[in-house]
């Protein structure tokens, strides 16, 4: 399976099941359209091609063209069949989402979280609970050595002491088991100051920092209790973190609702701050709210990932530059195939653990009875049922994503989109879908013109 | 190759025996928290 696309005059190639990425001349994009789909050996059809484009190109250049097209094929770089996967069917979690605080200290209408509190109590999690959690992890873990702790929330700054007192835990758990734990935090960053600062420095991997871009944008969704905008609350506070953080990755992460579909300046905005790794993504919201956003959006949104791909591309390079999450793809070593097929690993790998203890496939399922897997105070295994039914939501087992293109880099999509929105795992988010497809080929044509740049 | 310049060389089949280590990232975690991106997932198998 092939697919092409043609951006800013670069004509691309993609084979789907192997993940090469070719950038062609349009005698090859051309040729190609000739070529059935899954078509390996096209030499029976050569003849008609010659005849379909002799009028377009000189029958030496499209002879030409073709044997490049076989060496491809031959060195597997083209009409690939789809790879194995590995067949790792271990049952190790080796990924938590921990819900360190039920309760947050300011309100984002957008909120999945309900003001924090996942619909139910406000509830920090002790220590106890958490360290049971760190247990779980450590000992279901397997032969697998990285493994990751998120402290979320909620704000999980609002339970700083329990976050400090079970990195000492783990620390020194990961150490008896040979482990090394990556811990990181998710936080609003308006109770930053400079002492938690130099702790998560010291103690996080990765930090992500919510702010959604300008004052009129941020303070539309995120705003106090007593219904304030955070803006001026939070920038100068996450400025100062980024600023003391040096090398170490961090995110400053927002949020585009329909009411500022025009985010490509809310990105600019926040390059502009002085933040070098950025992420905004799109509002996963029930359809009839007023922010939410819906399939009529999508050309509007289309042409911001324009807007903010042809300014990413002009700041490379420059002081100014910036990363922007969804525009990131490694192409060099792209993932296996069983990364490529099942993606997040939520409810397989990934669970998440509230302040009481239970256990949910992923943050977007916490507090859903229907997905309780279990509880950490319980010696009894995960739901094997649910486990096995987010295990099976691989691309290879959704309709949608057999024959679409982009399915090995999406790996299906966010489950919890896709249960949210369609009331089941195996039918995606159809505009999420779509939102992807076209960051992917943003993706693909930034890292293409870099190529062209550099030969 | 004159009219092809390839930008990604692709994971053969010859690569499927050392797949599926799952030492890396879980997507999620990394920034997005809502979305489900694996193509901007650093691979850890020091053997690919």
């Amino acid at each position: 399976m092939i697919f092409q696309f043609e951006k800013d005059g670069i004509p691309v190639v993609l084979d789907v099941n192997s993940g090469a990425v070719h950038i062609v001349d349009k005698i090859i994009y051309d040729i190609l359209e000739y070529y059935p789909q899954g078509m390996r050996d096209a030499k029976v059809h050569k003849d008609s091609i010659l005849e379909a484009l002799k009028e377009q190109y000189p029958i030496e250049d499209l002879n030409a063209a073709l044997e490049e097209l076989d060496q491809l094929i031959e060195e597997e770089q083209l009409f690939t069949k789809a790879v194995k996967r590995g067949g790792n069917f271990e049952h190790v979690i080796k990924a938590l989402c921990l819900h360190i605080a039920h309760d947050c200290n300011i309100r984002c209408k957008y909120c999945f979280a309900s003001q924090g509190n996942f619909k139910g109590e406000n509830l920090l999690m002790n220590f106890d609970t958490g360290a049971k959690a760190l247990d779980y992890l450590i000992e279901n873990s397997g032969n697998r050595r990285n493994l990751e702790v998120d402290f979320f929330g909620g704000e999980p700054l609002l339970n700083f002491q329990v976050v400090k007192d079970l990195v000492d835990y783990g620390k020194n758990k990961a150490m008896e088991w040979n482990k090394n734990i990556r811990f990181t935090i998710t936080t609003n960053g308006t109770l930053l100051d400079e002492e938690k600062m130099d702790y998560i420095n010291e103690n996080m991997e990765n930090i992500v920092l919510s702010i959604d871009g300008n004052k009129e944008t941020n303070d539309r969704m995120r705003y106090t209790v007593n219904n304030k905008g955070t803006y001026d609350l939070i920038l100068p506070k996450i400025k100062r973190m980024v600023e003391k953080r040096g090398n170490k990755p961090y995110y400053v992460r927002g949020t585009f609702t329909n009411f500022n579909k025009d985010f490509a300046k809310d990105v600019i905005h926040l390059a502009e701050q002085g933040f070098s790794n950025i992420s905004v993504e799109p509002v996963v919201a029930p359809k009839d709210e007023d922010y939410a956003l819906g399939v009529e959006d999508l050309a509007e949104i289309n042409e911001q990932y324009d807007i903010l791909e042809k300014e990413y591309f002009k700041k490379i390079g420059t002081k100014e530059e910036f990363e922007f999450f969804h525009f990131k793809m490694n192409l060099k070593k792209n993932p296996c195939q069983e990364k490529r097929a099942l993606g997040c690993g939520a409810g397989v790998e990934y669970v998440s653990i509230t302040p009481e203890g239970e256990i949910y496939p992923c943050h977007q399922f916490a507090g859903n009875q229907d997905f309780k897997m279990g509880s950490i105070w319980d010696k009894q295994n995960l739901d094997s049922e649910i486990r096995n039914n987010f295990r099976n939501a691989s691309v290879e087992n959704k309709k949608e994503c057999r024959n679409c293109w982009a399915k090995y880099y999406c790996s299906g999509g966010c489950h919890a989109n896709a249960y949210h929105e369609n009331g089941s795992l195996l039918e995606p988010y159809d505009l999420g879908c779509e939102m992807e497809k076209k960051r992917i080929q943003s993706s693909i044509i930034i890292e293409a013109k870099k190529k062209l740049e550099s030969d | 190759m004159t009219f092809i310049t390839t930008l990604v060389r692709g994971t053969t089949t010859k690569d499927e025996n050392i797949a599926g280590c799952g030492e890396c990232q879980t997507s999620c975690q990394s920034a997005c928290k809502t979305s489900c991106t694996v193509g901007n997932q650093d691979c850890e198998n020091p053997n690919r």
